[in-house]
C-alpha cells in the first residue's frame, strides 16, 4: 500500500519531473558546453522547461479548450457542466516564449559578432585571446600601479 | 497608514500619470527609430525621459505622506487587470532611474559621438529608451508577471547597450554576452518563482498573492518560489556570489551606459526583491527571517570585503568602480537584512546616495576617457589638476563613496550602523566601518593618480564641453547636497520602509 | 553685531578667502592681501562674539536639521571661544610668516596652499562653535581632507607617502572608532547636544563606559593617542608653516579640544569620576606623555623632534580629561592655549632656520644662535614655556594638572608630570644649546648676525612675547574657563 502511494506520487508529478530533467539538462549544457551556440541551444531547453511547467500547472483534469461554444447567430452557449482549462499560463507563456526567441536572436547576433572578431565560437579559445588581452594590459599599465595599492 | 481611495477609472490627466511615464519612453523608442536622425531622436529621447521624470517627481509628491496609488490599466480592476501600483518605495526609485536616465542624456550625445559608430545613434538612443521603460515598468507595475516583461525589455535592450561598447574594446561582446547568459538564467529563476506562486494561490495581482500567503499561511510551494525569486533578482541586482557578469559589463559598456546602468539596473532588482520580500511574502513569514540572516549577512558581509578588497588592486578605473558597486550592494542587502524599519530605509536611502555617487564617478570616467582612450590608471595620471571641474565633481563623488560626512553617502551609512546597533548587532557595525576604510583606500589611490602623479608632457586634456560637465556637476551637486538635506531622501525611505515592514498589509486595498 | 551673524562670520570669512585665492590665483599680492584681511576680520568676529557673551554660553543656533535628531548647529562657550580665539588669532601670524616662508622658500601652487589653509581655519571655526558631536564631527572631516593637500603640498614620494599615512590613521580611526562611538552614543542617549553633566549618565551600563570612552580616546586620532600617533611625524613632510598653525595648533588641538568636549559635555566629568571609566585613559596618557618625550630624544630632525613633543603634550590634555576632576579638566584647558602658544613659536623658528639655510638636523646647528639671534631666543623662551618653568605661561596649566592628579589621589600622575619636565628639558634645551655656545662649523655659513626675512622671524618673536604676556593673565583664564566645570567637585 505505502508503496503504491509512493508510485502514485511520482506517476502523478509526471510534469514536474519532466520540467526538473529539462531544466537541469539545459543548465548543466549552459555551464559545460564550450561552444557558444550550444551554450544557447541549452538556454533555450532551459527556457522550455519552464513553458511545460506552466502549460502542464494551466491543465484542469477533465477540462477542455477554453473556448465558449457559439452558435450560428454568434451567442454564446454557456453551458456551467463543461470544464475548461485555466488560460492564464498559457496566454503568459506566450508572452515567455516570445522574450525567448528575441533572447535567442540577440544572442546568435552576437555570436556572430564575436566570430567576426575573434575567428572562433569556441569560448576555451576566446578565453585564452582575452587572457592574452588582459596580460598585455597588466604588463602595459599594471606595474605602474605596483607601489600604489 | 492613511491611504487615498483613487477611482478605478482615471479622469485627469494626473491620474493616468503611473502609466504615462512608462508609455512614454517606449513610444519614443520606435519612433526614434523612424526618424532615423540622430539629433532629432537625441531631442526625442531627452523630452521623453524627462517628461518621465518630471512625472516620477509628481508622483512622489503625491504618496510621499504614506498613502498610495492604484492605477487600474484599461479600467480593468484587480486581481483580473493589471494594476499598477504607486507607494512611497517605487516613486523614489522611479525618480532616480528617471532623473539618472534624463541627466546622463545630453552627457550621452558627445560621448556617443566618440565612442559609437555613427550609424548605431538612433538605435542607441532607441535602446537607451526602451531600457529606461523597462526600468520603469518593472518599479511601477504591481503585477508580479508584468515584472517579468519589463525586467526582459530592460535587460535585452541592456545587452545590446553593453555590447555597443564594442568599438573600444572587444571585449565589450563578451561581456554581453556573459550577461546575457546570466540575466537569462536569472529572469527565467524568476520567472519559475512566478509559476510556482501561481500554482500556489491562483493569482498574478501582488496584493492580491500577499492576501492569500497571508491567508492560507505558508507551504513548500510558496517556500520554493521564495527562494527562486530571491536567486532570479539576486542575480539582476549582482548579489555577491551571483555578481559575475556585472565588472566586465560595466568596464567595456559606453561611458553613458555604464553611468546610467551602475546608477539604475541593480537599483531595480533590489527594488524589486525589497517588493517580493517584504510585500508579497510577509516579513512575518518564518522561512524568510531565516533565509535573511543565514544567506544575506554572510554574503553581503563576503560583498563588502573581497569585492573592496578587490577593487583596491585593479589597474583600470572604471573596473575598480565596478567592483566597488558589488561592494556597495553589500550595504543595501545587510541593510535589508538587519530587518528592522531603520536598516531598510538604510538600503533604500543608499539605493538612492550610492545610485547619484556611482553615475557622477562613471561620467567623470567617461569624460577623461575621451581624452585618454582607457581607463587604466597610468593613462590617467594628473588629468585631475588638467580637468579643474571634472576632478572636482569626481572628488566629491569620491568622498560620498567613502562616505565623509558631508556628502550623500554618510547618510547611508549613519542611519545603516544605526540600524546595525538597533539590533545589537556590533560585529556589523564594526564590518560596515572597517569595509568603508577599503573604501578609503581605493578612492584615495584614485585621487593620488588624478591629482598627484604629474600629468604626462604635453598633456592638452581640458574640462569636457559644457553638455558633459553641467550632468556631471549636477550629480555632484546632489552628492553633496543629499549630504545635508534628507528631507527627500531619507525622509522619503522612511515612509516606504515603514510601509514595506507593515507587509501584505502595505498592500492590501 | 549680533552673536549669531558673529559666529558664522567665522566660518564664513575663511571661506571667502579660501574663494579669493581661487578666483585671484596668479596675483599674489592681492590674494595674501585678501586673506590678511580675512585673518583679520575673523578674529575680530571672534572677538564680538567675546564681547557679547563674556564666558556664558549662549543658546543653540542650529542651522538645519539633517536627519531627525542630528542638525548641524552651533552655540558658543567658554572653552570653544578660547580655542576659536587662539586659532584666528594665530592665524593672522601664521599667515604672515606663512607669505614669508612660501616666497622666501620658493614653494610652488601658492593659491592652493592658501585656499586649503583657509578652509583648515572654517573647520576648526566649525569645530569649536559646533553644539552637538554631529556637528563637531562634520567639521573634524572637514579639516582631517582639507589638511590632506597641504600635508601632500610638495608632491615629492615622501610628501604623498607622509601625507598617505596622515589620512589613513586620521580618517581610519575616526569612521572606524569615532563614528561607531557617535552613532552608539545617539543610539543610547537619543541626542548628540553638548550638555553639562553629560548626557549619558544612566543610560548605559557602567561595564560598557570604558569601551565607549576607548572608542572615542583612539577615534579622535587628531589628539595623537598612542599608538594612533603616528600621523603627527608623518605629517611633518609639509611645509613649515602648516606645522606650524595645524600641527601645533588647529588640528591637534580640535583632538584634544573634542577629547575634552566629550569628556566634560557627553560623558560628564562626575559620571566618569564616579564610575572610573576614565582611569585606564589615565595611565594611557601618562604613558604616551613619558614614551613620546623619551623617542623625542632620539630625533636628530628639529621638526621630527618637536612632532613627539606635541604628542607628549597633547596628553597633558587627554589627561587633564581622564583625571576626571574639575582641576584636571581646567588644566586640560588651559593647556591648550600656552601650548598652542609655546608650540607654534618652536615650529615657526624651525622653519626660519630652514629658510635662511636650509638645515633641517639639529646636529646641523651648531652656533646658529650666534647668526640667527631672535630667532634661537624666540625658541629658547618657546621651550622654556613647553617645559613649564615660570614666568611663561606653560607653567600655569601644568600646576593645575598637578593640582588635579592631587584631587584625584594619583600621587604617580604627579611624578610622571615631572619626569616629563625633565624630559622636555633634557631634548629642548641642548639645541639651544647648541646654537648659542658650539663654534660654527659649517664654513658656508656667514660669520656674522644673519638673520632669515623679516616676515619670517617677526612671527616667532611676537608668539614668544606671547607665551611671557600668558603667564601673568593665567589667572583670567582659569576665570574664563571655570564655567566649564561649575558644580564638579
Amino acid at each position: 500500500m505505502e508503496r503504491l502511494s509512493d508510485w502514485a506520487f511520482i506517476v502523478g508529478h509526471l510534469n514536474y519531473w519532466m520540467f526538473i530533467i529539462l531544466m537541469m539538462t539545459g543548465l548543466y549544457i549552459v555551464v559545460a558546453r564550450g561552444n557558444l551556440v550550444k551554450k544557447i541551444v541549452g538556454l533555450n531547453i532551459f527556457q522550455t522547461s519552464v513553458f511545460m511547467l506552466y502549460i502542464s500547472i494551466g491543465k484542469v483534469t477533465g477540462g477542455t479548450a477554453p473556448i465558449y461554444p457559439v452558435d450560428m447567430q454568434g451567442n454564446l452557449q454557456v453551458d456551467p457542466s463543461i470544464v475548461y482549462s485555466n488560460p492564464l499560463p498559457h496566454v503568459l507563456i506566450l508572452t515567455a516564449i516570445v522574450v525567448g526567441i528575441a533572447t535567442t536572436s540577440l544572442a546568435l547576433a552576437l555570436i556572430i559578432r564575436i566570430r567576426e572578431v575573434y575567428e572562433t565560437i569556441e569560448e576555451d579559445d576566446i578565453l585564452k585571446i582575452e587572457r592574452e588581452l588582459s596580460a598585455k594590459d597588466y604588463k602595459e599599465h599594471g606595474p605602474a600601479m605596483g607601489g600604489r595599492a | 497608514m492613511s491611504t487615498v481611495e483613487v477611482q478605478h477609472v482615471a479622469k485627469t490627466f494626473i491620474d493616468h500619470l503611473p502609466v504615462l511615464q512608462v508609455v512614454i519612453p517606449l513610444i519614443s523608442a520606435p519612433l526614434i527609430v523612424f526618424i532615423g536622425n540622430r539629433k532629432l531622436a537625441w531631442l526625442l529621447a531627452m523630452a521623453a525621459s524627462a517628461t518621465a521624470f518630471v512625472m516620477a517627481c509628481l508622483l512622489l509628491a503625491q504618496v510621499k505622506d504614506g498613502s498610495y496609488i492604484s492605477y487600474h490599466i484599461g479600467g480593468w480592476a484587480p486581481p483580473l487587470g493589471i494594476e499598477y501600483r504607486i507607494d512611497a518605495l517605487n516613486a523614489l526609485v522611479l525618480m532616480l532611474i528617471s532623473g539618472i536616465g534624463t541627466i546622463v542624456l545630453p552627457y550621452a550625445y558627445n560621448s556617443v559621438n566618440a565612442e559609437i559608430p555613427k550609424r548605431h545613434h538612433t538605435l542607441f538612443y532607441a535602446l537607451y529608451m526602451l531600457c529606461l521603460t523597462g526600468l520603469l515598468g518593472m518599479v511601477s507595475t504591481g503585477d508580479a508577471f508584468n515584472v517579468f516583461v519589463f525586467l526582459e525589455i530592460s535587460s535585452l535592450s541592456t545587452y545590446v547597450l553593453v555590447a555597443m561598447g564594442a568599438g573600444k574594446d572587444t571585449r565589450a561582446l563578451t561581456a554581453a554576452y556573459d550577461y546575457l547568459i546570466m540575466g537569462t538564467i536569472g529572469a527565467t529563476f524568476f520567472v519559475i518563482g512566478l509559476g510556482l506562486l501561481y500554482m500556489a494561490t491562483g493569482t498574478l495581482n501582488m496584493a492580491d498573492i500577499a492576501d492569500r500567503i497571508a491567508e492560507q499561511g505558508t507551504n513548500r510551494t510558496v517556500q520554493a518560489a521564495f527562494a527562486f525569486i530571491v536567486v532570479g533578482m539576486g542575480l539582476k541586482a549582482a548579489m555577491y556570489p551571483l555578481h559575475h557578469w556585472l565588472p566586465n559589463a560595466y568596464t567595456y559598456a559606453p561611458s553613458a551606459v555604464t553611468a546610467f546602468l551602475a546608477a539604475t539596473a541593480t537599483k531595480a532588482a533590489i527594488y524589486v526583491l525589497l517588493r517580493f520580500m517584504f510585500s508579497v511574502f510577509n516579513p512575518g513569514f518564518h522561512f524568510e527571517d531565516w533565509t535573511l540572516y543565514l544567506i544575506f549577512i554572510p554574503f553581503s558581509l563576503l560583498a563588502m570585503f573581497a569585492a573592496s578588497f578587490v577593487a583596491v588592486f585593479q589597474s583600470d578605473l572604471k573596473r575598480m568602480l565596478a567592483f566597488s558597486s558589488i561592494a556597495q550592494i553589500g550595504y543595501m542587502l545587510i541593510g535589508i537584512a538587519m530587518l528592522n524599519a531603520t536598516g531598510l530605509s538604510a538600503s533604500i536611502v543608499h539605493m538612492v546616495n550610492h545610485g547619484i555617487t556611482k553615475a557622477t564617478l562613471f561620467l567623470g570616467v567617461g569624460a577623461m576617457v575621451m581624452y585618454s582612450k582607457t581607463s587604466f590608471f597610468d593613462n590617467l595620471n594628473g588629468l585631475g589638476r588638467k580637468m579643474p571641474f571634472t576632478g572636482a565633481a569626481m572628488v566629491a563623488a569620491g568622498l560620498s563613496l567613502i562616505g565623509i560626512p558631508g556628502t550623500a553617502g554618510f547618510i547611508s551609512k549613519w542611519v545603516l550602523v544605526q540600524a546595525a546597533f538597533e539590533n545589537g548587532w556590533w560585529f556589523i557595525a564594526v564590518a560596515i566601518m572597517l569595509s568603508s576604510l577599503l573604501a578609503v583606500v581605493y578612492v584615495w589611490r584614485m585621487f593620488e593618480v588624478l591629482y598627484l602623479t604629474a600629468p604626462d608632457e604635453g598633456c592638452t586634456a581640458t574640462d569636457p564641453p559644457l553638455p558633459m560637465l553641467i550632468p556631471m556637476l549636477i550629480l555632484a551637486g546632489a552628492c553633496i547636497w543629499f549630504g545635508f538635506d534628507t528631507e527627500l531622501t531619507l525622509g522619503s525611505a522612511r515612509v516606504a520602509a515603514e510601509g514595506l515592514l507593515a507587509g501584505s498589509a502595505g498592500m492590501a486595498h | 553685531m549680533d552673536t549669531s551673524t558673529a559666529l558664522y562670520l567665522t566660518m564664513l570669512i575663511p571661506t571667502v578667502a579660501m574663494a579669493g585665492n581661487m578666483v585671484f590665483a596668479a596675483r599674489e599680492n592681492l590674494r595674501d592681501g585678501i586673506t590678511f584681511i580675512c585673518a583679520v576680520l575673523t578674529f575680530a568676529c571672534v572677538l564680538v562674539i567675546l564681547c557679547n557673551v563674556g564666558n556664558g554660553t549662549t543658546g543653540t543656533f542650529a542651522l538645519f536639521e539633517v536627519v531627525s535628531g542630528l542638525s548641524i548647529a552651533f552655540h558658543v562657550e567658554p572653552l570653544g571661544l578660547m580655542f576659536a580665539m587662539i586659532a584666528s588669532g594665530l592665524w593672522i601670524i601664521t599667515h604672515i610668516y606663512g607669505v614669508g616662508y612660501m616666497r622666501g622658500n620658493n614653494e610652488q601652487h601658492h593659491a592652493r596652499f592658501f585656499a586649503c589653509f583657509s578652509i583648515a581655519i572654517a573647520a576648526v571655526m566649525g569645530i569649536a562653535f559646533a553644539s552637538n558631536m554631529f556637528t563637531l564631527f562634520v567639521f573634524y572631516e572637514i579639516l582631517t581632507l582639507s589638511t590632506y593637500p597641504l600635508v601632500a603640498h610638495k608632491g615629492t614620494p615622501e610628501a604623498v607617502k607622509g601625507a598617505r599615512t596622515y589620512l589613513g590613521i586620521l580618517i581610519g580611526t575616526s569612521i572606524v572608532l569615532l563614528l561607531t562611538g557617535v552613532i552608539w552614543t545617539f543610539n543610547v542617549a537619543g541626542t548628540l547636544d553638548f550638555t553639562k553633566g553629560g548626557i549619558l549618565e544612566g543610560k548605559i551600563a557602567p561595564t560598557l563606559l570604558p569601551i565607549l570612552l576607548g572608542l572615542y580616546a583612539f577615534g579622535i586620532g587628531k589628539a595623537a593617542l598612542m599608538p594612533f600617533h603616528r600621523w603627527l611625524p608623518a605629517a611633518m613632510v609639509a611645509p613649515t608653516p602648516v606645522s606650524a598653525l595645524l600641527h601645533a595648533v588647529a588640528v591637534v588641538k580640535a583632538g584634544v579640544f573634542t577629547m575634552l568636549k566629550v569628556g566634560i559635555y557627553i560623558f560628564g566629568i562626575d559620571f566618569l569620576a564616579s564610575t572610573g571609566a576614565s582611569e585606564w585613559l589615565m595611565w594611557l596618557a601618562a604613558y604616551t606623555i613619558i614614551a613620546a618625550s623619551v623617542v623625542a630624544m632620539t630625533k636628530d630632525n628639529l621638526k621630527a623632534r618637536l612632532a613627539y613633543s606635541t604628542v607628549s603634550q597633547l596628553s597633558y590634555i587627554t589627561l587633564g580629561m581622564a583625571l576626571a576632576t574639575s582641576m584636571g579638566a581646567l588644566g586640560g584647558g588651559m593647556h591648550i592655549a600656552m601650548h598652542a602658544m609655546g608650540k607654534i613659536t618652536l615650529f615657526m623658528c624651525a622653519g626660519s632656520i630652514y629658510v635662511a639655510y636650509h638645515k633641517t638636523e639639529i646636529s646641523q646647528m651648531q652656533g646658529l644662535g650666534r647668526i640667527m639671534p631672535i630667532t634661537f631666543g624666540a625658541f629658547f623662551i618657546g621651550a622654556l614655556s613647553i617645559i613649564g618653568l615660570p614666568p611663561l605661561g606653560g607653567s600655569w596649566p601644568k600646576f593645575l594638572l598637578m593640582l588635579g592628579a592631587a584631587d584625584a589621589g594619583h600621587l604617580i600622575i604627579i611624578v610622571v608630570l615631572m619626569a616629563s619636565s625633565l624630559l622636555n628639558i633634557a631634548y629642548l634645551l641642548p639645541i639651544v644649546g647648541r646654537g648659542f655656545f658650539r663654534p660654527v662649523t659649517d664654513n658656508k655659513l656667514p660669520k656674522t648676525y644673519a638673520e632669515a626675512p623679516l616676515l619670517v622671524w617677526l612671527p616667532p618673536a611676537i608668539t614668544a612675547a606671547g607665551c611671557i604676556i600668558l603667564f601673568f593673565y593665567a589667572g583670567s583664564i582659569q576665570n574664563f574657563l571655570a564655567p566649564i566645570v561649575e558644580n564638579t567637585p
